[in-house]
């Protein structure tokens, strides 16, 4: 607008320097209605002196005439008088009472001019429901979330059937980095882990097996606690933690980013191109890491065992060696298939059953590593009660 | 351009689409023709992105139809509604560049997937879509390391990658320097002549809306559903309508100004 009026000095009184006097209001009423006579320095961030009075009052003694603004003795101001004269105008207009701006300072009434006339947009209802609504929705959603990992879960396995006929749109290269990824690149951490769980579990058989002048058998207590449980357990832990939630994060933040939506507005099925060669990659590499968990968990009883507690090498070897069965490494690597796809298929499903912002891909995160680690204890023990039933 | 009398490519009819949560836009019809450059307009936030997305197959109507020349798309079958839709291009308003792969990559994904071509050509099909949209960068980099209109020039090169008849462009011209936005008209000018190209596109930008688009829909965020219908050229001289003339004049509505402020200009 090119045919506005040169705009006024911004502050007609005094500088800043100067001290604040106490901003106010009061209404005089005139022939043409409520006349409210602004006083003071309206500054919000030094509110001096009395707040203005409960907007009620103004509107109660106008009637239904009109009200209009006299600031001849109005100070300086910033926006907590556009506030006030803002909220004045939308109850003044709930009441279909006049509401005249002119004896604003011309620039708040361009400002005031500037603020919406369009109720804000309203926000989506929240939810604030009894207890039982909620209790009730939850179960829906547990219903609804189970219908999806059922449903993921499938198309994973029917992907998988066409995947080995060559006919899938899953990449070679995206599976070799997956693999990479849940692989070579977890080794550190895997090995920490088992050797120490190793050393720890050689320490406790210690103190028990020394009473019975059994210390040899220390030997037996790493191998079997190692292949049989705690390789397969603990490096499912570590994965959950380490793959499964970024599994979550990478898939949050693609969703995020529009960028699942690129993938299927061009026809690429996110089951095959995304989903599928992560839980592939974790469930082909999880037993191997077994494997290789086991092996340096009982490296490190070895060395806890010979070191500390002096027991020979040839010794503990040999009685490693007929301590574990071939038996009990299949149980642990059935196990540990198991959890691999378990952790893959919750580190998906929470990714792409996530909302849309930046929160949402912590959430995810979260979700994954703890349904992740709670998920593969409960099938631990679903485990170990079935392998007590069957007597192995 | 004078519209010739066929049947229009694509067919929008009493379409009502939203998000889970409501609707929002309802009784929209419209006809795109082929080879035309067809604009959808309207305020921010009033529902243009959602209606490319439900046009492009991402989210379902809850009301009405969109046909494809004679094939009604919501009605056909998901894998049909994946082969119509491998037809189309689309740039997103984000960009939605898939981050953990090269820019390179980006464009080059969809030939990977869809075609037979050897790794060579693929590569040099790849520059040759990154060029026609003025872009020379490195093979190895990333879309985090380029900037707002280098990211939404290489999803416009992205979209072209598998030479698509329908060209969705939400915004495509957001972010760019003039001389770029330039360009890019006439690069849509050139693929709606060169190569037959029907494009439908968003777009706030009304000297190109007026250069290259020859209809259009204006959507209209309070009442909910389309309030005109024509080529920006023609609305801006004849539309009766106050939002409208407001948008393609880049004025404010009559009836934005608060009650009781006088006109600045009387005073
Ligand atoms: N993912 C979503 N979930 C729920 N509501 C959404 C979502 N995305 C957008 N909306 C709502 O839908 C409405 C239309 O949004 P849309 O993005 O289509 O607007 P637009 O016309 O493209 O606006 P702009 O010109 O600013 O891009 C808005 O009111 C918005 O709040
Ligand atoms: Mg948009």
């Amino acid at each position: 607008m090119d045919d506005r009026p040169a705009p006024e000095p911004v502050d007609q009184r005094s500088p800043l320097t100067e001290p604040l006097s106490g901003r106010g209001w009061s209404a005089r009423t005139d022939r043409e209605g409520t006349v409210v006579v602004l006083t003071g320095d309206w500054i919000a961030s030094a509110s001096v002196g009395a707040e203005p009075g409960s907007l009620r009052n103004i509107l109660d003694a106008t009637g239904n005439d009109g009200i209009s603004f006299d600031s001849k003795q109005l100070g300086r101001w910033d926006s907590s008088l556009l506030v006030f004269v803002s909220e004045l105008r939308q109850a003044a207009r709930k009441r279909d009472i006049a509401f005249d701006a002119t004896g604003l300072p011309q620039a708040a009434a361009r400002l005031l001019a500037l603020i919406s006339q369009a109720a804000p947009v309203a926000a989506r209802a929240r939810r604030s429901s009894a207890l039982v609504t909620r209790v009730g929705q939850a179960v829906i959603d547990a219903g609804g979330e189970a219908a999806a990992v059922t449903s993921l879960v499938g198309d994973t396995v029917l992907s998988c059937g066409t995947a080995l006929r060559g006919r899938v749109s899953m990449r070679g290269v995206d599976l070799l980095d997956c693999m990479r990824e849940a692989g070579v690149a977890a080794l550190p951490i895997v090995t920490v882990v088992n050797v120490l769980i190793g050393g720890i579990v050689a320490f406790v058989g210690a103190v028990q097996l020394r009473r019975f002048g059994a210390d040899v058998f220390i030997a037996d207590l790493v191998g079997v606690a190692m292949v049989r449980e705690m390789a397969a357990l603990m490096t499912a832990i570590v994965m959950s933690g380490r793959t499964g939630g970024a599994y979550a994060a990478h898939i949050a933040t693609m969703l995020g980013n529009e960028e699942i939506d690129a993938l299927r507005a061009i026809g690429i099925p996110i089951n095959d191109y995304l989903i599928l060669p992560r839980i592939l990659a974790l469930t082909g590499m999880m037993p191997l890491l077994y494997l290789y968990g086991s092996a340096v968990g009982i490296f490190g009883g070895f060395v806890v065992a010979v070191t500390m507690l002096n027991i020979s090498p040839d010794s503990f070897i040999d009685e490693t060696r007929a301590s574990i069965a071939l038996s009990q490494i299949l149980f642990g690597l059935v196990k540990s298939f198991a959890f691999g796809a378990l952790i893959a298929i919750v580190g998906c499903r929470s990714g792409l059953g996530a909302g849309r912002s930046a929160a949402d891909v912590g959430q995810a995160a979260t979700r994954a590593v703890v349904i992740g680690i709670v998920g593969v204890i409960a099938l631990d023990a679903v485990f170990a009660i079935c392998a007590n039933a069957l007597d192995f | 351009m004078p519209q010739q009398v066929t049947d229009p490519k694509l067919r929008v009819e009493g379409l009502a689409f939203g998000y889970d949560g409501g609707i929002v836009q309802h009784d929209v019809s419209f006809d795109v023709h082929d080879k035309s450059i067809f604009a959808i307009m309207g305020g921010s936030g009033c529902g243009k992105s959602t209606l490319m997305k439900t046009m492009i197959g991402l989210l379902k109507p809850t009301a009405g139809s969109i046909h494809f020349g004679n094939e009604d798309y919501w009605a056909a079958p998901e894998e049909r509604r994946t082969e119509i839709g491998r037809r189309f291009g689309v740039v997103f308003q984000s960009g939605a560049l898939w981050s953990s792969m090269t820019a390179e990559e980006n464009v080059a994904l969809p030939s990977r997937m869809f075609t037979d071509l050897d790794d060579e050509t693929i590569k040099a099909l790849s520059r040759l879509k990154l060029s026609l949209v003025g872009l020379d960068i490195d093979a190895s980099t990333m879309p985090a390391e380029l900037s707002g209109g280098m990211r939404r020039r290489v999803a416009i090169a992205r979209a072209l990658a598998l030479d698509p008849e329908v060209l969705f462009l939400d915004e495509p011209s957001a972010g760019l320097d003039p001389i770029a936005a330039k360009r890019l008209d006439d690069l849509i000018l050139e693929l709606r002549d060169g190569f037959g190209v029907t494009v439908i596109m968003v777009s706030h930008e009304l000297p190109s809306l007026f250069a290259i688009c020859d209809d259009g829909i204006f959507l209209d965020t309070e009442t909910k559903t389309a309030i005109a219908k024509g080529s920006p050229r023609v609305l801006r001289e004849t539309s009766e309508h106050p939002t409208v003339r407001a948008f393609m004049h880049r004025e404010r509505p009559p009836d934005d100004a608060g009650p009781g402020v006088v006109n600045h200009a009387s005073q």
